[in-house]
C-alpha cells in the first residue's frame, strides 16, 4: 500500500493494473451524472461550463501573468504584498479557491514552498486544478518535514545556505510563490517573462526557467 | 478526527514522483467528477467544511489507496446519501426512484462563470478584538477532537510565533459540525522546523501554518 498512492501519479491509460478500475469509474461517474441530472440537482450544461473553465480558462498562465507583472512593475509588486487578493483581481483573476490570496517571494536567502497536508487546498484562481503529485501522500507527508529532500525529487537542488519556508494551507488562505526573476531578462516584456514562469515555480517545487530554456 | 488524511510528517509513502507532461485529467470521468463535485457544492446542501469532513471520514484503506477524484466521488455520494438526496438503489442504477429533495439553488450554465468568479469568501466581521498580534509567541493546544479540525497533528502542542493576522474567518471545526460559522480570528503561525521534527530537521527552516484563535494559547 505504501506505493499505492504513487500509482496515481502514473499515466492511467498505460497502467493495465488500473484498467478495470478506471472503466468502473467511467461507468460509476456516468451513472451518477444521469441520476443528478434526472433529479434536477445539476444542469448538465453547467458541468460542461465548469470543465471548460478549468480546462481552458483558469490555469497556471493566470499566475504567470501575476508573477511577470510583479517582476516588471514595482508598484504592482507592492500592491501584491499589501493585498494579494485585490492585486490579483486587477488582472481579472478571482473567485473559487482564490478568495483569500497571499504571495510569498523567493530570495537568495529564502525559498518558499506550498503544501496542503490535510487535503489538497490549492490556489485555483491563479494555478487551476492541482497536479496529482500535489494531492498525493508522498508530497503531503514530507513537504513539511523534509522539504529539501522533496525538492530534490523534483530535480531542484537549492544552495545549502538558502533556507526553506513551507506554507501549509490549513485555512482558506491560498499561497502563490513569486519565484526569483531569472538573470538576463532585463528589459523583457511581461508577455515574454510570463513564459519563464512554470506552474511548479509558483508552488515552490521549481524555479523560473532561464532564458536559454525557452525557445524564442 | 485523527484520520489518514492528516499526513504531515508521515514517512511511509515513498518519494514524490512528478508525472512528465501530466495531463490535466486522466480520463473523461475525472472531468465529470470534478465538475459534479463543484456543481453539487453550488446547491448549498452542505458547506466546504462538511465536504472535507466527509472525505476524511472515508475508510482509511479506501482513502489511502484511491485517487483524489475517486475520494471526491465517494465523498459526494456519502454527502447525498446522508441527506436523503439519493438512495443506494438510485446510485447503482442511475435512475430516479425517490422524489428529489429541495435544494437552495441549481446554478444554470449561464451563471456558472459569475458564480466561480465570485467564489465563497469566508472572512467575516470580527466579533471581538484579536487576542494575538504579530510577534507574539503562542503554543498550539494538544487538541484531539472527534470531529473535523484544521489543526494538523504535527503542529499540536508546539510553540511558534504569529507572523500574520489574516482577519476573522469561518471556523471549520464548528461549520463542519453544523454548528454555524462561528467566525474566529485566523493567524499564520511560524514554527521552527526543529521544534516540530527534532534535530533531523534542517536548522533555519520554518513551517508556517494557518491557525484559528481557539487552537492557540499565549506563551
Amino acid at each position: 500500500m505504501n506505493d499505492k498512492s504513487n500509482h496515481d501519479t502514473h499515466d492511467h491509460s498505460h497502467d493495465h493494473s488500473h484498467g478495470s478500475e478506471w472503466s468502473d469509474m467511467e461507468l460509476k461517474v456516468k451513472t451518477l451524472e444521469s441520476l443528478l441530472v434526472e433529479k434536477g440537482y445539476v444542469d448538465p450544461a453547467a458541468l460542461d461550463v465548469i470543465i471548460e473553465t478549468y480546462q481552458h480558462k483558469v490555469g497556471p498562465k493566470n499566475g504567470a501573468a501575476v508573477v511577470a507583472r510583479s517582476w516588471n512593475d514595482p508598484d504592482y509588486a507592492e500592491r501584491l504584498r499589501e493585498d494579494a487578493t485585490s492585486a490579483i483581481a486587477e488582472l481579472g483573476f478571482s473567485g473559487r479557491q482564490g478568495e483569500h490570496m497571499k504571495v510569498v517571494e523567493n530570495t537568495p536567502d529564502v525559498h518558499h514552498m506550498v503544501v496542503c497536508t490535510l487535503c489538497s487546498c490549492y490556489p485555483w484562481s491563479v494555478l487551476g486544478l492541482p497536479p496529482v503529485w500535489y494531492k498525493s501522500a508522498p508530497y503531503r507527508s514530507r513537504a513539511v518535514s523534509e522539504p529539501r529532500a522533496v525538492l530534490s525529487e523534483f530535480g531542484l537542488e537549492l544552495p545549502s545556505e538558502t533556507k526553506i519556508q513551507v506554507w501549509d494551507s490549513t485555512a482558506e488562505m491560498r499561497y502563490l510563490v513569486i519565484p526569483m526573476r531569472p538573470a538576463g531578462t532585463e528589459g523583457w516584456s511581461e508577455e515574454k517573462l510570463a513564459k519563464l514562469v512554470t506552474r511548479d515555480s509558483m508552488i515552490g517545487t521549481g524555479v523560473a526557467l532561464s532564458p536559454s530554456e525557452v525557445s524564442a | 478526527m485523527n484520520g489518514p488524511h492528516d499526513m504531515g510528517g508521515m514517512q511511509c509513502y515513498g518519494p514524490v514522483r512528478p508525472e512528465t507532461n501530466e495531463p490535466l485529467f486522466h480520463g473523461e470521468w475525472e472531468k465529470k467528477a470534478m465538475a459534479m463535485t463543484v456543481a453539487m457544492g453550488f446547491t448549498g446542501a452542505w458547506n466546504i467544511d462538511v465536504s472535507r469532513s466527509e472525505r476524511e471520514s472515508l475508510p482509511p484503506d479506501f482513502y489511502l489507496s484511491k485517487s483524489y477524484y475517486q475520494i471526491w466521488i465517494a465523498g459526494l455520494q456519502n454527502l447525498m446519501l446522508k441527506r436523503g438526496m439519493v438512495t443506494e438503489e438510485e446510485l447503482a442504477s442511475g435512475v430516479k426512484i425517490e422524489r428529489a429533495k429541495e435544494v437552495k439553488r441549481v446554478v444554470p450554465a449561464s451563471e456558472v462563470p459569475a458564480v466561480l468568479a465570485k467564489g465563497g469568501p469566508v472572512d467575516r466581521d470580527p466579533t471581538g478584538p484579536a487576542q494575538f498580534s504579530i510577534g507574539d509567541r503562542v503554543r498550539t493546544l494538544p487538541l484531539n477532537p472527534r470531529g473535523h479540525t484544521r489543526l494538523p497533528r504535527y503542529v499540536r502542542d508546539k510553540v511558534g510565533m504569529i507572523v500574520c493576522v489574516h482577519g476573522c474567518h469561518v471556523f471549520p471545526d464548528s461549520n463542519a459540525a453544523g454548528e454555524g460559522e462561528n467566525p474566529q480570528w485566523l493567524y499564520c503561525v511560524s514554527f521552527d522546523a526543529q521544534d516540530l521534527f527534532g534535530p533531523d530537521a534542517e536548522a533555519g527552516n520554518t513551517v508556517n501554518v494557518d491557525c484559528w484563535e481557539p487552537y492557540l494559547e499565549r506563551l
